[in-house]
């Protein structure tokens, strides 16, 4: 057991380690110079006033000193909790920044993701053999998973938001409103937070629905499930064991997709303007915000692993065969 | 062994396939008496396994055509799933071929029959010594209940599947094909253990299946031997063995290999040519193109028939 863990802690640690040293370099790849076009943007008269501002926020991002040792003292200031200064919205740190838009992306991402596994998975297994749901409101599951996200995002929000009017299309509150803890203000939060989720949820539905459907046909045609009904076991215990056998490829599933459903928050959120990481993401793209950019990976990476960690122990908690691999046959 | 207890009448099951119905059983009539143990031979497509199936529960792609089965003088609703669950398990009980993964992978076999059992409205405590006494017979530990299915060898699972199948004392055990996936050692331990099962009373009649007539020789009472979806011969065993009067019976015991016979010079024969196709079996004997004796009136279907007390051919030259 203590090895199994020590070897997974290993490979995380691996991971991570290649994953920083990959969020380092990506921004410094990208063309252009970020301090030039604060400069620029300061719009300075003098040729000597822009060279002395040049050469101020060099100093002042650290990126006066060779690449190997920014390299360097990114990871001191990274132990140290120091994501850096933030270029488009400087001079705020880079933490804060991403602080404030954390809660939005997990507020968004969460429930969709854990709703949609499980709902769409226990729809999946409801509808496998079962005929007329089958084949009425499985199709609709096919349209859904093949639907290009953000055109489906774009038609919820022309549809409910510009049409109905029912829901806000932009923002993660209304303008109108400062951040207090009121009614108002948590009402005006649940309707923004709204169409984002549902778009999320629809689409990964659709999938986990498929899914579970041709897994639960698959164990309902094993050799144990024909033999419990050769015993004249009800459906309702058939059907529960191949449930939760099913359920085992659709946890890998889960987290497999973890990683991608980040990229995908991506687009929802630039699609509905929603205050999160993604939207964080793009921003500092567009303004070449090396720090903050690196920072928003550095979220990604810790949540793709934390949840890849999590699902590797829920794993051994429902899979006994997983189990014996792991004290070289002792258990 | 007067009693008759299993009694199956002009059985027809059809395979629905899109090139039209395969007819793998086709007007089987036989019965089966109290404490009987039947052994049902016959090569891979004959129907046999397809019988056995039809006793206990019939698979989406099997209809029940015609014909009746009954059980103790019951009748079993073979092509109605959801009545038939009333007498799988208790009454007639089938223990498959794949004995390796007949259990849940995932779940520790004890909980696993505790929870079959109770959805059949089974007490586990009630059963519990039972259980463990008849695990102790076949030489399992108690703790296999603590285990999961993977941990357990093959032969281990074999009989596992053995005590669980028969724990409720079902009145007629259909046996199919349990030996094929063993080694030689493990195959008659098995063996002997369906004897002693029946001798003990857990089981009161049982059927057989196989493709290894020497297997059904050492532990049958009779043998049935099946062709094309038809009996072709049902005799006690000595009678099958020494002086079968099917010619497809005859090919097949003289096809077996004989302990204190040297093959070298002379060797074992085969029967030529294969079976005919079920999709639309030829009129008359199925044997037929296969058959040396084979004459003009096997164009016509022979009728299965008691020649000998005991002893039903169907063959115009029996």
């Amino acid at each position: 057991m203590r090895r199994y863990f020590g070897r997974k802690f290993l490979i995380y640690a691996l991971t991570f380690f290649v994953a920083v040293t990959i969020n380092f370099m990506i921004p410094r790849l990208m063309p252009g110079d970020p301090v030039r076009s604060m400069v620029a943007r300061a719009g300075m008269q003098t040729p000597e006033a822009a060279a002395t501002m040049q050469e101020y926020y060099t100093r002042i991002f650290g990126l006066d000193v060779p690449i190997w040792q920014q390299y360097l003292n990114f990871w001191a200031a990274l132990l140290r909790g120091d994501l850096g200064i933030s270029i488009w919205l400087f001079p705020q740190p880079v933490t804060g920044v991403i602080m404030r838009a954390v809660p939005y992306t997990l507020a968004l991402l969460i429930p969709a993701i854990l709703l949609s596994w499980f709902a769409g998975n226990k729809f999946g297994a409801f509808a496998a053999r079962r005929k007329w749901l089958d084949n009425t409101i499985l199709p609709v599951g096919y349209v859904l998973t093949a639907t290009p996200y953000m055109w489906l995002a774009i038609l919820l929000a022309w549809a409910l938001g510009i049409i109905a009017g029912i829901f806000p299309i932009a923002g993660g509150y209304s303008f109108s409103l400062a951040p207090t803890l009121s009614w108002t203000f948590v009402g005006s939060l649940l309707a923004h937070w709204f169409l984002p989720f549902v778009s999320l949820f629809l689409v990964f539905f659709g999938g986990w629905a498929i899914g579970m459907r041709n897994m639960i046909i698959y164990e309902l045609e094993a050799d144990y499930s024909h033999y419990l009904q050769a015993l004249g076991a009800p459906q309702r215990l058939v059907r529960k064991y191949a449930f939760r056998n099913a359920a085992l490829p659709q946890i890998t599933g889960l987290a497999l997709q973890l990683g991608v459903i980040v990229a995908g928050a991506v687009v929802t959120e630039i699609v509905f303007s929603y205050p999160g990481l993604g939207h964080l993401i793009l921003k500092a793209i567009e303004n070449q915000d090396f720090f903050l950019l690196q920072g928003a990976f550095l979220f990604i990476v810790i949540g793709v692993l934390l949840a890849n960690f999590i699902i590797d122990i829920v794993y051994v908690l429902v899979d006994p065969r997983t189990r014996t691999g792991m004290g070289g046959g002792s258990a | 062994m007067s009693k008759v207890s299993l009694r199956v009448a002009g059985l027809k099951v059809h395979y629905r396939t899109l090139r039209g119905d395969v007819k793998a059983l086709d007007d089987v009539t036989f019965a089966v008496a109290d404490g009987e143990t039947m052994g049902l031979a016959g090569e891979s497509g004959c129907g046999k396994t397809t019988l056995g199936k039809s006793l206990i529960r019939l698979d989406g792609r099997m209809r029940h055509v015609d014909g009746t089965v009954e059980l103790d003088d019951e009748e079993l609703p073979i092509g109605d799933t959801a009545r038939m669950n009333d007498f799988r398990f208790r009454e007639v009980f089938i223990i498959p071929q794949y004995a390796m993964s007949a259990m849940n992978p995932t779940r520790k076999i004890g909980k696993m029959t505790k929870e079959l059992l109770e959805s059949r409205g089974v007490r586990f405590e009630t059963v519990r010594t039972e259980l463990k006494r008849r695990l102790e017979l076949v030489g399992l530990a108690h703790d296999v209940l603590d285990r999961y299915p993977i941990e357990l060898s093959g032969g281990m699972k074999q009989r596992m599947v053995m005590v669980l199948s028969t724990l409720l004392n079902p009145s007629l055990l259909v046996a199919d094909e349990v030996t094929s996936a063993l080694d030689v050692s493990t195959q008659r331990a098995v063996a002997e253990t369906l004897v002693d099962f029946r001798d003990r009373g857990f089981v009161r009649s049982m059927i057989v299946i196989t493709h290894d007539v020497s297997l059904v020789y050492q532990i049958a009472d009779s043998i049935m031997v099946m062709y094309a979806g038809k009996l072709a011969e049902k005799a006690p065993t000595d009678v099958i063995v020494d002086s079968p009067r099917h010619p497809y019976t005859q090919l097949l015991i003289s096809s077996l290999p004989e302990v204190g016979v040297k093959y070298a010079d002379k060797r074992l024969t085969g029967i030529p040519g294969s079976p005919p196709s079920l999709l639309d079996p030829p009129a008359g004997c199925r044997f037929r193109d296969r058959c040396p004796l084979a004459f003009d009136k096997c164009s016509e279907e022979p009728p299965f028939v008691e020649v000998e007390h005991g002893h039903y051919v169907a063959c115009w030259k029996a």
